[in-house]
C-alpha cells in the first residue's frame, strides 16, 4: 500500500460528496425506506382499534419497530452498487484508512435514509395520537437511535456483501443486535408521550450511538475486506 | 426409599422428568453429532488422499 | 517460551494428536461428575421450602444456561485468535462451538419454560434471563446461518469470526437492556430462580458438580468436533495420513 496522496479529511469529504450526488440522482431509491416506515406505522391503527388511548400505548412500539424494519430495508442501498461496479475495492486499495471511509459512507447513508425518517416521525407519531409536547423527545430518541441502527446494520450488510438472496440472513444477523436500541428507544418515546423525563433512556441511546460509532467501523472494515477477496 | 414417591416428584413429575429427558436427549445427540462429524471428516480426508495417490501414479 | 507453546498448539498435527489424547480426560470425569451430581440433586438434596421438588429442574437448567454463555465466549475468543493470528486451528474450534452452543441454549430455554409453568403459572414469562437466552439463541442461529451461506471455508471462518466478536460485545449490552426493560414493565417476580448464594450446601454441591460435569463434557465434545474441523481445513497429506493411520 502506497502512502496516501491526500489527507484523509479530503478523501472522506470527496467520497461523501460523490455518494450524496449519486444518491440524489436517484432520490426515489433513498426515499423508499421512508415510505415503508410510514406505511408500517399506518398499519398498526388499522390492525388494532383506532381508539386514541390504545394508539398512544402502542405508538412507541409502532414507531420503533417501523424504524428498525425500514433501516433494515435501507441497508440494501448501502453497498450494493459500489460492490457491483468495483468502487468498494478501489476504496479498500486507495491507501486511506478503510474503516474511516466506510464510516463516511455509513454517515451519508444515514443522512439519506435515517435523517428523513427522523424528520417524518412527528407525522407518524401524530397519527398515532402522540401529543405535540412529545415531539422533541421523539425526535431526539429517533435521531440517536437511527444513528446506532445504521451503524449496526452496516456491519451486517458488510458481512453479507457478496451473498446472493441475503435479505433474511441480514435480518437474522442484525435484529438481535439491535434489540438494546429498540428497548431504550421505545422507552424514551413512551416517556415522552407520557410527558415525563426521558433523560435516562436518552443517555443510554446516546451511549449506544457513540459505542457503535467507535466500534462498528472496525468490524465493518474487516467484514468488507473479507467479502471483497 | 420409595420409588413411586421418587418418580412422582411431589406432584412436579410432569415438569421435572421431561426436563431431564430433554437434557439427556441433547447430551446424547451432541455426542452422536460430534462423533459423526469427526467420522465423516476422516472419511473425506481418506478419500482425498486416495485421489491424490491416483493422480500421482503414472 | 509462551510463544513456542502457542505455535505448537496452533499446528494442526499437534493439535489433532493432543485433542485425541485429551478427549477421554474430559469425557470420563464428566460422566462421573454428572452421575454424582444427579444422585446428589435428585435423591440426596432436600426439597426446596418454597418450590418443593420442582426446584430439581435447576440441576439441568442452570448447567445448560451456563454452557450456552460459556460456549459463546469460547467461540468468540477462538474466532478472535483465528482472525488475529491467522490460525486455522482456532477457526476450527470456533466452527465446532456453534451447534453445541445453540442446542444448549435451546435446552436452557425449554427447561426454563418447564420450570416456569409451575412457578409462574405460565410457560413463557418475559423474565430477563429467559429473554436474554432467547436472544442468545438468535445470535447462534445468525452465526450458523452466515457460516452456512458462505461456501469457501476460509472466508466463512473469517466472516463468522467478525460476527462472533460483534456478538460477544453485544451479549452483555443485550442482557443489561433486557434486565432494565424488565424492571420497568413488571412487578418483581415472586419466584426467582434459586441462585447459589442463598442455597444450603446439600443443594449447592450437586449443582456445582453438574456445572463442572457439563463443562468437561463440553470440552470433550469440542475436542472431538474440532478434530474433524481441522481435518476438513487441512490440505497437507502427510500428517493426515499419519493421523488417520493411528486412529
Amino acid at each position: 500500500m502506497s502512502a496516501p496522496q491526500v489527507a484523509f479529511r479530503t478523501a472522506a469529504a470527496l467520497l461523501m460528496g460523490r455518494d450524496l450526488r449519486l444518491a440524489l440522482r436517484r432520490a426515489g431509491d433513498s426515499l423508499l425506506p421512508l415510505g415503508f416506515f410510514l406505511v408500517i406505522t399506518t398499519l398498526f391503527p388499522l390492525a388494532l382499534d383506532p381508539a386514541l388511548s390504545l394508539l398512544r400505548d402502542i405508538a412507541p412500539a409502532a414507531l420503533w419497530v417501523g424504524a428498525l424494519l425500514s433501516s433494515l430495508l435501507a441497508l440494501d442501498l448501502l453497498f450494493r452498487d459500489d460492490s457491483q461496479d468495483g468502487a468498494l475495492e478501489q476504496l479498500a486499495l486507495c491507501g486511506q484508512p478503510f474503516a474511516g471511509l466506510l464510516l463516511a459512507k455509513t454517515a451519508v447513508h444515514w443522512l439519506l435514509t435515517g435523517l428523513p425518517l427522523v424528520l417524518m416521525a412527528p407525522l407518524a407519531a401524530t397519527a398515532l395520537g402522540a401529543p405535540y409536547g412529545a415531539m422533541p423527545g421523539i425526535l431526539a430518541a429517533l435521531l440517536l437511535g437511527t444513528i446506532a441502527l445504521s451503524l449496526i446494520g452496516a456491519v451486517g450488510a458488510g458481512l453479507t456483501l457478496t451473498l446472493r438472496r441475503n435479505g433474511s440472513l441480514l435480518a437474522l444477523l442484525v435484529l438481535p443486535l439491535a434489540v438494546p436500541v429498540l428497548i431504550f428507544g421505545a422507552r424514551a418515546t413512551a416517556l415522552a408521550i407520557q410527558g415525563e423525563s426521558l433523560a435516562a433512556p436518552l443517555y443510554l441511546l446516546g451511549a449506544m450511538a457513540v459505542l457503535s460509532a467507535t466500534l462498528a467501523p472496525w468490524a465493518l472494515a474487516a467484514a468488507v475486506r473479507i467479502g471483497l477477496e | 426409599m420409595n420409588i413411586g414417591r421418587f418418580l412422582a416428584m411431589g406432584g412436579y413429575a410432569v415438569y421435572v422428568w421431561p426436563c431431564y429427558a430433554l437434557a439427556a436427549l441433547v447430551v446424547g445427540l451432541n455426542l452422536a453429532w460430534a462423533r459423526r462429524s469427526l467420522r465423516s471428516a476422516q472419511r473425506e480426508a481418506r478419500r482425498r488422499l486416495e485421489m491424490l495417490k491416483v493422480d500421482s501414479s503414472p | 517460551m509462551a510463544w513456542v507453546w502457542f505455535h505448537r498448539f496452533g499446528s494442526p498435527p499437534h493439535f489433532y494428536r493432543l485433542a485425541r489424547q485429551l478427549t477421554p480426560w474430559f469425557g470420563w470425569p464428566a460422566v462421573l461428575l454428572c452421575l454424582a451430581g444427579l444422585i446428589g440433586g435428585l435423591i440426596l438434596a432436600p426439597p426446596d421450602y418454597q418450590q418443593g421438588e420442582g426446584f430439581r429442574i435447576i440441576y439441568v437448567h442452570a448447567p445448560s444456561a451456563w454452557l450456552s454463555m460459556l460456549v459463546y465466549v469460547v467461540m468468540a475468543t477462538s474466532a478472535a485468535v483465528g482472525l488475529i493470528w491467522h490460525m486455522k486451528v482456532a477457526h476450527a474450534v470456533a466452527a465446532s462451538c456453534a451447534v453445541i452452543g445453540a442446542s444448549f441454549t435451546a435446552l436452557a430455554l425449554v427447561t426454563g419454560m418447564l420450570w416456569g409453568r409451575p412457578m409462574w403459572g405460565t410457560y413463557w414469562e418475559w423474565d430477563p434471563r429467559l429473554t436474554s437466552e432467547l436472544l442468545l439463541l438468535f445470535l447462534y442461529l445468525g452465526y450458523m446461518g452466515l457460516r452456512n451461506a458462505i461456501d469457501d471455508v476460509s472466508r466463512a471462518d473469517r466472516a463468522s469470526a467478525v460476527l462472533a466478536i460483534v456478538g460477544v460485545i453485544n451479549v452483555p449490552i443485550i442482557h443489561y437492556s433486557v434486565t432494565w426493560w424488565n424492571s420497568l414493565h413488571q412487578a418483581p417476580t415472586v419466584m426467582k430462580f434459586g441462585g447459589p448464594p442463598t442455597m444450603p450446601a446439600s443443594m449447592l454441591v450437586p449443582l456445582l458438580l453438574m456445572l463442572a460435569g457439563f463443562t468437561l463434557y463440553f470440552g470433550a465434545l469440542l475436542l472431538t468436533r474440532a478434530r474433524g474441523e481441522v481435518l476438513r481445513r487441512e490440505r497437507n497429506a502427510r500428517w493426515i495420513l499419519e493421523a488417520l493411520d493411528r486412529a
